[in-house]
This record gives structure tokens, C-alpha cells and sequence, in this order.
């Protein structure tokens, strides 16, 4: 019986291996192990058997049934893996071939350059405040203590208007400074305010443009001296450059609205051709600043007396140009998709001091 | 404000190197552009005396001479008439490089003479515009000897960027001063002791103002001087006044000069015969005009300032003298005239006339009113010792203005305003140093100002003075104290939403673009017009003469300038302002967006399409939603402005008046006028339309339901009149059951076939979400006949089956 038993499973595993697709090996299956199948037979004859044999034979059948099926299910799993891979070798393609079109789409240098501004001076407890492009010339020069006939005033290159208000000329804003005006006209202090904006000056060459953008800042509270003013944008300079010691140096100027006044030269080298900014033997003015001017104050309404602050403004386009190595100013605003496309920034590079400014 | 370094040290006792000077000159605030060697490239050049000087035998116009460099005799080959023996001139020998044309000398053979080196004309030393002829050296100078220091021109020249708050600073003197102050050397008394007039001027002043106007000119000083002699002015002057780029032209006009920019003092010099009677100073009459120094002649006005004789205008005070009575080198008897004028004055008179002048330049900065006696002392005493002459006594009309009230300083603001630690001895001699005099009174210093110094008016400038002199660098720097424990968002709910519709454009593709405000009025007209208060008074070019009613057409505008350059198929945006008026409420932020030509580049796996409304449509909505715009209320109507295609364009309303957005095809006869290619498809979203942002008092959103149960979808086509809305089908069969029915697509729009001429087939995908039990297949038909019944209704459509 036994030996029986061996001949059939020898020979139902060599047909087992035997079989190439999975159909034959269903074949097998069905020979062997099916309602008429080769073992089944067997199994349905064990019932005429006397017990004691038919333990006996009962075990030795269960254990080639188990044997076999086993054999042919490992063999189904071969023969499925290997119908598989052909399938796939099948779909193989060419993986070099580019990807489907997808959008570029980039958000242009100044854009990001003012976000990165606000994102440092936002740490810093300031918020952002905006006023009109179209201002008139009391919020743009007289009430920033520039009379009509101040030659600070001849310097602007104002572009004006028709129109008056409240008997005062019309004009495009030249600094984003009236919006100092508006604030403190509508707001009480403590005051902290950054001022992104368009401004606008009648020149244009290489390094003019009719319109540009500036940054003002503002602050005004009772305790604020020259030396926050210095702190606040020497940590400003170093940020937005992301150079930890970057030198900052503070040289007396003028501007009629601020008393005293600064400008903030950085530190920068030109050694070898190159131009880099951090240490090195020369210095580059970035922007214009000040303790604010009682009469700005006073002209706002505010006590003069009590309070007092800083004013800074900075340009926008020549921080940019500065950072991203861009050299000419009149590109920013010509639209062609190349520079967009090259000094532009991907839509999810949001800058934040935490999530950082730089790429 | 050009300062050669030698004129500096006639008012200031240094021994400080130029850089030193110039770094801390800096560093008060007189901002230093440039050190001016003028020596460079000079540096082999050297004094040569011609020794003989005869005709080229092959040119007519050239001289061959023989030339004494000091070194050695050589012969050099001479273009200029005044070249003759005897003259000494500047020689450059062959490799040396020419400054005023930066070419190499090369030894050479002219005419078939050989020349080996060059004698130079002052153009191409560098010098000026001068090439009539060769430089003549003075007789004296030494044979040999470096060129660059007979000429003067070892003396650095340093270039200072006076702020218009330092008049002052527009002398030499005053900037000596200030370095002084600083502690950079000891400033030189100066020598304005009275010249005794010995004879009354035959040549008297009145000033003829109304008292409204008396500030037009306070003060005149003024002195004839008889039997001069107005040559050329010696070496010393000539050399000072063209190492700042002044010409010289006589002693007399020299002289002026010389105290103009020495020490801030203007002068004019009428020649005395040529004046009819005597001099007023008066406003000028209507129809008045000038022929003035600079051979122009200029139409005056009420409004300007002039000197008269019994002819009419003889200078136009504080800007320019006449022709006709200035002096010349034969003028024997002359007037000199110190005066005070109108800042304000001066500046609109010399813009109104397009006039600038070393004269008007300081006088609308604010000249000394002090300072007009003793400048004509020492302007007296220079005639008399390069002209000779008798001086008369001095004439004078008005009076010196009173001095300014004098301002207290808190000491202690130099510290809780200025930021700097400066001891109260240190502020004290900072200001005195600077011309300031100080009463103490308890802790507050009364400061009584300077003459000179007309822009300080308050405490405020006062600690300027001593912290600019202390040094900016000194001020120790703080951090800004925080206000709250952690910083607010710096920008307001309204303000973050402006940032958030670019980003969101950019992530779909579009590159963000940042153009001018203003527009050709021409475009503007294509976009609904910019009223006459948006139109620029003094527009840089008719091209950019209006404030932009519109976006658009700038980015259009873009899109053809980026198919010229070969990217046909653009996608721009820009969030940005544009105008209907002139007042603030007028200006908008608008994103606007425009994609052009096709969705993008041949591609091997999806084949791109012409830009259509869609594409528009698609980046309207995406924005609205991103910016939180209540999608359930936002209503698409089929009208747009007339810069659309009027059948493929729309408008996104919120209730029935609120437009949050336009957007669609460009019309084609809008980019037939500004000559771009289409199709282009656009879109405008009015930011400041969407509804504000409302603090909410929880940041939680709704309670989420999710439903175990499977969803079961039902697809409907209808065949409907070709003028039904899609959303209105969408509308009713949403209608027709709320609780079930979850979503509505329209998956198929078909017309032409056996759909019927004036009909269109529309084929929606309806997916049902049952909350509280398996569906069964009756219900699902009830819910489904209820679609039908809805749109039937709705819409006059019917089933198609």
C-alpha cells in the first residue's frame, strides 16, 4: 500500500513540476485531488476498509493529499509570479520620457523679498499698514516737515495729478513715508507699523525706474531711543542677508522728517571682481532712517512731548537685487518669462523666521 | 561740494592724512563720494622746456622741436600753434599713457620725422575741455621735476555730498568746522578786519519792498571801489578754483568765486560806470527781462528779486548778474554787493527760469546773515591786494535779521532720545566747538545757534549735533523690547488673503508678473477708460500718461511681448492696484491673471489645447476658495465687461451686487488693438469685495458625519433647449432631494446628432449618500424619478432615454 502510495505521489509532483501554465496545473489538480481525481478515489475506497487498516491507510492518504496539495499550490504561486513578471515585462516603457506638462508657476522677486521683510520685522512686534498710491502732497511732503519750496522737495521728481484735496495737490506717492501720516492720524501710539508699498518718481534710466517699491517703518512709544533704532535694523540687516555678523554701520544724514537721521551702510567686498556682502573693505548704503521729527509729531497731532520713535525706509528692488544678484533695476517690471521664470520663487516657499528666509 | 585738500588746511590746522579726513568727514555726516587724486597717470610726467621750435619740412601746420626734459635733450613732434622755444610745457615720453585719451605713446616717425614723446595740451593731461594748444608752465618752474606738482595737482580734491540741511557746509570753512569739532584739527581764525573806506560811494542802495515781501531782501552790503585793475589773477587763485572745476576768468570774478566757495559768501561785482544812478533792490516789473552774465536773456517776473539801476534790471539777486553792468577787464571803477536773499525766493525764481547757480544753490540753503560785512571785508581786501584800487565806506540798507531764539537742552535727552552716552563737559564742547553758545541754567543748557546754522530749530537737532559728532558708531545698540510676550501676525486677516490669492495662482501654474501703475491712456480705453483725475499731469512718456483702470491690459500686453521673444503660450498674474479716481477708496487690489495661446508645450502623452473661459473660470474659483469666498453662495452669470468675449465670459456675484470676480476669453478686437495674438483668456478677482473676515470665537469647524453606508450613484442625461445654464440643471436635480443627494457632476455636454436642432444633451452623475440605511433598489428609484421630476420642472428639459 504504501509503496502504492509513493508511486502515485512521485508521480503526480513530477507531473505537478511538469506543468507550464497554470491551466495544465489545474489539470493535475483535477487528476489528482478533483471529485474524480486519483486520491479522492482512494480516499472514498478506505470506507470498505476493515478499521484497523483504514487508520492506518487513512493517516498514510492524508498525509500524500497534504503533500500534493501543497506541491501544486507552491507550483500555482510559481506559475502566477511568472505570468505576472511577463505581464510587466510586458507594460515595460521608456522611463526617460519627460513627465507630463505641469505648471511653472513662480512668484516674482519682490513679492518674496517684502514677504521675507515682513516676516523679520513681524517677529520684531510690527504690523503691516498700507495707504493709497495717489496721495496728496500735504501727506507726501508738507506733513512730513518738507515745505513747498524745501530743495528736498525739488529732489523727488514728483509725478502729479489734476486733482486737489482739501487744497492740496495731487501727486503719486514718492515714499511710502505719508503712510506714516495716515497711522498716526487714525491710530494712537504705542505704534509699530511697516509700510510695503508702490512709490513712484518722474525718472527713468538704468538705474530709475518710474515706479519701485519701499518698505517704511514706524515706530512710536515713549521709551524709544537711537539705540533701539540701531539694534532693530542691525537685526534686520543680518536676517534678511543671513550673515550672523554682517557689519552695519550708521552715518548721520539728512531727511526733513527725521531729526536726527541715519543712513545704514552694510559691509561688502568687491575684492577679485567679485561682489559679495559681509566683511570686507568697503560699504554699501541700504537705507535711510531716523528718530521721528517732533514736527512730523506734532503735525499728526500726537504730544511731541511724550512720545517719540524711529522711521526707517528701505527700497525693495535694491535689498532684492542685492540678494538674488540681480543687476538691473528696469527688469523687475518688464514681464519677460525667463527672468520671472529664473529670479522667480516656487508658490510653497513661504518665508518665515521659523521656517527660515533663505532656500 | 568739491574740497581740494590744501584749501581745507587753509582753515583747518591738521596734520591728519586725507583718508583720515575723509573717513571721519564721513562719519559727521558730510558723506565723502570720492578722494580725487588728479595726479593719476601723471606720474612720469615731467616739466620740459622746448629749446628750438622749427617747421615740420613735410607738414605746414606741425613744429619739430627740440625739447629739455631735465634728463636728456630728445626731439618730439608738435601739432599746436603756441608751441615756440623758450616755453616750458608738460612732456610725456614714448610708453607712457595719455589720460585724456587713454592711449599709449608709441615712439614714431611723423611725416618722416621721428618724435619721441609728446608735449600735452591740458584735455589730454585730464586737466579740462582746453586743446587749443599745449599747457604753458610758468617761467619758474624747474626743468624735470614731476609735472602733476607745478600744476597743483598733487593736492587730493575731496568730493563731499553736502545734505541740503548744511548750507553752511557749502564753504569750505564750514566744513572745516565741523571736522574740527570733531577733533580733527584746530580751526584758523579768519581775517575780516574793517578795509577803511576813505571816500563815501558815489553809488547808493534802497530796498523797495512791501512790507509783506521785506524778507525778499533784508539786508544789503555794498561797496564801491575806485581804480582797480582787473587782470588775470595770480597762480595761487587760478590753482584753487580749478582743483573744484571753476574756470578762472579775472581777478575780480575770481574773487567772488573764491568767497563763494570758500566761505559761503556770494558776491556780485557791477562795474560802477556802467550804473545808471543808483542801485534798488526791489521785486522785478512785469515784462522786466535780463540778459544776464551767461549770454541768456530771461523773462522776469513779480515774483522774483532784482537789482536795478535807473535802466531796469540789472541782476537777478541771489541767482544771477546782468550783462550789461557786470564787470570786465577794463573795468576801472566797480560796486561790490553782499547781500542777503529769500531763501524760498531764490529756489522758485531759479526753477521757474531753469537757472542754477553756484549763487542760487546757496542761497535757497540758507547763507550766513552774519557774515555779509565781514565778506565784504575780506572780498575788500583781496581786490585791493590783486587789483588795487581805494575802497569806499561801506552802504548799507536794512539791517542784519535779529539773532533766533536761543533752545534748551535736556542733557539727559542726548541719552533717552539720542541713545548715546555722552558726558555733560563732552556735550558742551561738542556745541561750542561748533559755533553754539551755552547758558547753563540749573540742568537745562540754553543754546543760543550760530548764524550759519539756519537748520536747527529745535532740542531734536540739537542732539543730532552732539551725537553726530560723538559718533553714530558710539550709540550702543539695543533690541526693540517686545510689546507682548509673542508677536501678532503682521498682517491683518484682509492683507494675508492678498498674499495667499498669489501663492495660490503661482501653485497653479500662473508666473507672477509686478508691471507700472500706469498705462498708455490709449489702452486704458480698451478697459473701461481712465477718468481725466487719473491722467498724469507730467507723464514720463505718452506710453505711460494714465493711472490703470485695469490689470489686464498690462499682463496682455506682456503675453505679446513674450510671443515676440518666442513663448507664445504665457501664464502670468499680478496682484496689484488699479484706479477708478483719484481718492483712496478709489484704488482696488485686483488678482488678475491672463493664460495665452495653449495650455502648454507639445507633449508626447497629453496634446495641449487652445486656452479657453474655462481655464479662467477654473483659476477664479481656485482663488475664491482659497480665500475662503462661500462657494455655496457665489453665483456665475454670463455677463462680463466689454474686454471679454461676450459669449465666453462671466461674472462671479455674491448676492446680487457684489462682483467678486469677471473672467473669460479676451475679445479678439481688444488684442487686435493692442496687437497681441489670442486667444488669451483672463480673469479679474476684487479682492477687497470678498466679505470680511470676521474674528471667530472658535477656530473648530462643523461636526463632521461620516456615513458607513455606501454611497450609490445614478447617471441622467436630459435633453434640454440650448440656451438652459448648466447650473440650473445642476441646481434642480440637487434640489430634488437634500438629504440624499451629496454631489452633482456634469459629465457630458453633446448637441448636433439626433439631439434636435436648438437642443443639447446634458448627462449629470448624481451620488446619493443614505445616512441611516442601506438603499434599496425602490428607494433609489424614488430618489431618481425626483431628479427627473426637478429638472423637468426647472428646466423644460426632457429624459433621454
Amino acid at each position: 500500500m504504501q509503496d502504492d502510495l509513493d508511486t502515485i505521489k512521485t508521480r503526480i509532483l513530477a507531473a505537478t513540476a511538469a506543468a507550464n501554465s497554470l491551466e495544465s496545473l489545474e489539470r493535475v489538480r483535477v487528476e489528482a485531488l478533483g471529485r474524480k481525481g486519483r486520491i479522492t478515489a482512494l480516499m472514498k475506497g478506505l470506507g470498505a476498509m476493515d478499521p484497523e487498516t483504514r487508520k492506518s491507510a487513512g493517516a498514510a492518504l492524508n498525509v500524500l493529499k497534504d503533500d500534493v496539495a501543497a506541491a501544486i499550490e507552491a507550483r500555482q504561486e510559481d506559475l502566477a509570479g511568472a505570468t505576472l513578471d511577463a505581464r510587466l515585462m510586458e507594460e515595460k516603457v521608456d522611463v526617460t520620457l519627460p513627465v507630463r506638462a505641469e505648471g511653472r508657476g513662480r512668484v516674482h522677486p519682490i513679492t518674496q523679498t517684502i514677504d521675507e521683510v515682513i516676516a523679520i520685522f513681524g517677529e520684531m512686534g510690527f504690523t503691516v499698514a498700507e495707504g493709497p498710491d495717489i496721495e496728496d502732497d500735504w501727506h507726501n511732503f508738507t506733513a512730513l516737515n518738507i515745505p513747498p519750496e524745501h530743495p528736498a522737495r525739488q529732489e523727488h521728481d514728483t509725478f502729479y495729478l489734476p486733482g486737489m484735496a482739501g487744497g492740496h495737490r495731487r501727486v503719486l506717492r514718492t515714499h511710502t513715508s505719508p503712510v506714516q501720516i495716515r497711522t498716526m492720524g487714525e491710530q494712537k501710539p504705542p505704534l509699530r507699523i511697516i509700510v510695503p508699498g508702490r512709490t513712484y518718481r518722474c525718472d527713468y534710466d538704468a538705474t530709475h525706474s518710474p515706479m519701485f517699491h519701499q518698505v517704511e517703518g514706524l515706530v512710536v512709544d515713549e521709551t524709544t531711543h537711537m539705540g533701539h533704532l540701531k539694534g532693530c535694523l542691525i537685526e534686520f540687516c543680518r536676517a534678511y542677508f543671513g550673515v550672523e555678523d554682517l557689519p552695519v554701520r550708521f552715518r548721520p544724514s539728512y531727511f526733513p522728517f527725521t531729526e536726527p537721521s541715519a543712513e545704514v551702510d552694510i559691509g561688502c567686498t568687491r575684492a577679485g571682481g567679485a561682489f559679495r556682502i559681509g566683511h570686507g573693505d568697503d560699504w554699501l548704503e541700504i537705507l535711510g532712517c531716523g528718530m521721528v521729527h517732533p514736527k512730523v509729531l506734532e503735525n499728526c497731532g500726537i504730544d511731541a512731548a511724550r512720545y517719540q520713535g524711529f522711521a526707517f525706509g528701505l527700497g525693495v528692488e535694491r535689498i532684492a537685487m542685492l540678494k538674488y544678484g540681480i543687476g538691473d533695476l528696469r527688469t523687475f517690471f518688464e514681464s519677460d518669462l525667463r527672468w520671472l521664470r529664473h529670479y522667480g520663487f516656487p508658490a510653497l516657499h513661504i518665508p518665515s523666521m521659523v521656517g527660515g528666509l533663505n532656500p | 561740494m568739491k574740497v581740494p585738500l590744501s584749501w581745507l588746511k587753509d582753515h583747518l590746522d591738521t596734520d591728519a592724512p586725507v583718508d583720515e579726513i575723509a573717513r571721519r568727514l564721513t562719519m559727521v555726516g558730510l558723506e565723502v563720494e570720492e578722494v580725487i587724486d588728479r595726479s593719476h597717470g601723471l606720474a612720469g610726467f615731467v616739466v620740459a622746456r622746448v629749446l628750438t621750435a622749427e617747421p615740420h619740412p613735410n607738414a605746414d601746420r606741425l613744429t619739430v622741436c627740440r625739447v629739455d626734459t631735465g634728463s636728456a635733450t630728445t626731439q618730439v613732434v608738435c601739432g599746436a600753434a603756441n608751441a615756440r622755444a623758450g616755453m616750458l610745457g608738460v612732456f610725456a615720453a614714448a610708453g607712457a599713457v595719455i589720460p585724456g585719451t587713454g592711449m599709449r605713446l608709441k615712439k614714431a616717425s611723423i611725416r618722416g620725422v621721428e618724435s619721441n614723446g609728446m608735449l600735452l595740451s591740458a584735455r589730454e593731461v585730464g586737466l579740462s575741455d582746453e586743446h587749443e594748444g599745449i599747457i604753458e608752465l610758468p617761467g619758474d618752474a624747474p626743468v624735470g621735476a614731476p609735472a602733476a606738482g607745478v600744476m597743483g595737482l598733487s593736492d587730493p580734491v575731496i568730493d563731499i555730498a553736502v545734505t541740503p540741511n548744511r548750507g553752511d557746509c557749502l564753504g569750505i570753512r564750514g566744513i572745516a568746522r565741523d571736522l574740527s569739532a570733531a577733533g580733527l584739527g584746530t580751526l584758523k581764525p579768519v581775517d575780516a578786519d574793517p578795509v577803511p573806506g576813505t571816500f563815501r560811494s558815489p553809488i547808493a542802495v534802497d530796498l523797495q519792498f512791501d512790507a509783506e515781501c521785506a524778507d525778499a531782501c533784508p539786508y544789503f552790503v555794498g561797496r564801491a571801489i575806485r581804480g582797480v585793475k582787473n587782470a588775470e589773477s595770480p597762480g595761487w587763485l587760478r590753482d584753487k578754483l580749478g582743483a573744484v572745476g571753476l574756470r578762472p576768468i579775472s581777478a575780480l570774478v575770481d574773487i567772488t568765486n573764491y568767497l563763494t566757495i570758500g566761505l559761503c559768501r556770494p558776491l556780485h561785482v557791477f562795474d560802477a560806470d556802467k550804473v545808471g544812478g543808483d542801485l534798488h533792490v526791489r521785486l522785478a516789473r512785469a515784462g522786466e527781462s535780463l540778459p544776464a552774465l551767461n549770454g541768456k536773456v530771461y523773462e522776469l517776473d513779480a515774483g522774483m528779486t532784482v537789482i536795478a539801476d535807473d535802466h531796469g534790471a540789472e541782476a537777478l539777486g541771489g541767482v544771477i548778474g546782468g550783462e550789461r553792468t557786470g564787470c570786465t577787464a577794463d573795468s576801472v571803477n566797480i560796486f561790490v554787493e553782499s547781500a542777503l536773499f529769500d531763501p524760498v525766493r531764490t529756489a522758485a525764481t531759479g526753477r521757474k527760469l531753469n537757472l542754477m547757480s553756484d549763487a542760487r544753490y546757496r542761497f535757497e540753503r540758507g547763507i550766513d546773515p552774519a557774515f555779509l560785512v565781514d565778506g565784504m571785508e575780506i572780498a575788500t581786501r583781496l581786490i585791493l591786494d590783486l587789483c588795487g584800487g581805494e575802497p569806499s565806506q561801506l552802504v548799507i540798507a536794512g539791517a542784519e535779521p535779529p539773532p533766533r531764539r536761543p533752545i534748551a537742552l535736556r542733557p539727559g535727552r542726548v541719552g533717552t532720545f539720542g541713545g548715546a552716552d555722552v558726558p555733560a563737559h563732552e556735550v558742551e564742547r561738542i556745541l561750542t566747538a561748533l559755533g553754539f553758545t551755552i547758558d547753563k541754567d540749573g540742568e537745562t543748557l540754553t543754546v543760543g545757534v550760530p548764524s550759519w546754522r539756519s537748520d536747527i530749530v529745535g532740542e531734536a537737532c540739537l542732539i543730532e549735533e552732539v551725537v553726530r559728532i560723538h559718533g553714530y558708531d558710539r550709540i550702543p545698540a539695543l533690541p526693540l523690547e517686545r510689546t507682548t510676550p509673542l508677536p501678532h501676525p503682521a498682517r491683518a486677516p484682509e492683507q494675508r488673503r492678498r498674499a495667499a490669492a498669489g501663492r495660490v495662482l503661482a501653485g497653479r501654474g500662473l508666473v507672477e508678473a509686478v508691471t507700472l501703475s500706469f498705462i498708455a491712456s490709449g489702452d486704458a480705453a480698451l478697459f473701461g477708460g481712465a477718468p481725466e483725475s487719473t491722467h498724469l499731469v507730467n507723464p514720463i512718456s505718452s506710453e505711460l500718461d494714465v493711472m490703470r483702470p485695469s490689470v489686464l491690459p498690462n499682463l496682455i500686453a506682456a503675453c505679446g511681448s513674450n510671443a515676440d521673444r518666442g513663448a507664445a503660450d504665457a501664464a502670468l498674474f499680478e496682484v496689484g492696484p488699479q484706479y477708478a479716481g483719484d481718492e483712496p477708496q478709489d484704488q482696488a487690489t485686483v488678482a488678475a491673471g491672463v493664460r495665452a495661446g495653449r495650455t502648454g508645450p507639445r507633449n508626447w502623452a497629453d496634446s495641449p489645447r487652445p486656452v479657453d473661459v474655462f481655464d479662467a473660470k477654473g483659476d477664479v474659483l481656485a482663488v475664491l476658495a482659497a480665500l475662503g469666498a462661500p462657494s455655496e453662495s457665489l453665483r456665475v452669470s454670463a455677463d462680463a465687461p466689454p474686454w471679454y468675449h461676450p459669449g465666453r465670459s462671466g461674472t462671479v456675484r455674491l448676492g446680487p451686487k457684489t462682483v467678486l470676480a469677471c473672467f473669460g476669453e479676451i475679445h479678439p478686437g481688444v488684442l487686435g488693438k493692442m496687437d497681441v495674438k489670442g486667444p488669451i483668456a483672463g480673469f479679474e478677482v476684487f479682492l477687497d469685495h470678498l466679505p470680511k473676515l470676521r474674528a471667530r470665537k472658535s477656530a473648530a469647524k462643523p461636526h463632521l458625519e461620516l456615513s458607513p453606508l455606501q454611497p450609490v450613484e445614478r447617471d441622467f442625461a436630459f435633453v434640454v433647449d440650448e440656451d438652459v445654464a448648466a447650473d440650473a440643471v445642476l441646481a434642480a436635480a440637487r434640489g430634488a432631494d437634500k438629504s440624499l443627494i451629496a454631489e452633482v457632476r456634469v459629465f457630458d455636454v453633446f448637441s448636433g446628432g439626433n439631439v434636435g436642432a436648438g437642443k443639447k444633451s446634458l448627462a449629470i452623475n448624481v451620488t446619493l449618500q443614505p445616512t441611516e440605511k442601506t438603499l434599496t433598489d425602490a428607494e433609489i428609484d424614488a430618489v431618481a424619478r425626483k431628479v427627473v421630476a426637478s429638472v423637468e420642472k426647472a428646466t423644460g428639459g426632457t429624459l433621454r432615454t
